[in-house]
């Protein structure tokens, strides 16, 4: 129960930050990749502020050992850098280019109620879908 | 062409509040607050304490960005440059890319990084590489959007 608690927590935090940062905006983010145009830098002091934060909170629960509400942290087993990995993250980096959402903010702006938003959130089930028919992906814990 | 304002205070304080976020998730649950994975967890039949904690997330993520959204008109903020069918395009290479790559901008970006994984370090460089290589085609090569 506490533990459901301090998820929820979690997420209320979550998509507050991305709403106050602006990353549920896709032209923010397009302009931030657009370092030759319209560069807005605002994502670098997003994802600084977010790394110096977390970075210190991990280091503390990591040297605790546990987490307060589970047996166990459940940590993805740290593989090979292999050509899954970086096919699939330059496989997102196009994504990413060509609609300015990452899947966060995507799934959180769905609340705004843009058409857009939805299309791009059933584009992305399918595309999540078509890769579980790979044999050999990788599965959640 | 959309002109965003550069907003550094309002980035960084969001930013603290999406890394506080990760530290809650990793101290209570004991896990990687990775929107990918949370958002295929719910992809599945099996409605067991996995797909819980999942929805629950993503139950607070929604509040959480409405609530926000209606005191700081972030609603009215939300402007899509890209078409339609640069959008469904997107979240088809979107949702395969993160799925095969295990990871996106939280996951690996945010959380990957903070614990110093290798490959999320690797999978950060490759993705915004590539999307800026990308939006720079789009834009500057092609012309659109």
């Amino acid at each position: 129960m506490m533990q459901k608690f301090f998820v929820l927590v979690s997420g209320l935090l979550f998509g507050a930050g991305l709403t106050i940062s602006g990353m549920v905006n896709p032209a923010k983010i397009l302009n931030f990749l657009d370092i030759f145009g319209q560069f807005d830098a605002t994502l670098i002091f997003v994802m600084g502020s977010g790394l110096v934060i977390a970075t210190i909170g991990y280091q503390f629960m990591f040297n605790r050992g546990k987490p307060f509400f589970d047996t166990r942290f459940h940590l993805p087993t740290e593989g090979a850098i292999d050509g899954k990995l970086v096919s699939g993250a330059a496989l997102f980096g196009i994504g990413w280019g060509l609609s300015g959402f990452c899947p966060g903010p995507a799934l959180a702006s769905l609340v705004f109620g843009y058409q857009q938003s939805f299309i791009f959130v059933a584009s992305m089930i399918m595309g999540t879908l078509l890769v579980r028919f790979i044999p050999a992906s990788t599965k959640l814990d | 062409m959309n002109i965003t304002e550069f907003t550094p205070y309002s980035g960084a304080v969001g930013g603290a509040m999406i890394g506080l976020a990760a530290v809650i998730l990793m101290a209570s649950a004991g896990r990687i607050m990775g929107a990918t994975g949370i958002f295929r967890g719910l992809l599945t039949s099996q409605f067991d304490d996995a797909f819980r904690w999942r929805l629950v997330f993503i139950v607070g993520l929604l509040i959480g960005t409405a609530w926000t959204g209606l005191f700081t008109g972030a609603a009215h903020n939300v402007s899509f440059v890209s078409n339609n069918y640069l959008i469904v395009l997107g979240g088809v290479l979107v949702g395969a890319g993160t799925t095969l790559g295990n990871g996106c901008t939280s996951g690996h970006g945010i959380c990957g990084i903070s614990r110093f994984s290798m490959r999320s370090i690797v999978a950060t460089s490759v993705f915004m590489v590539v999307a800026i290589i990308t939006v720079f085609i789009v834009r500057h090569v092609i012309g659109i959007a």
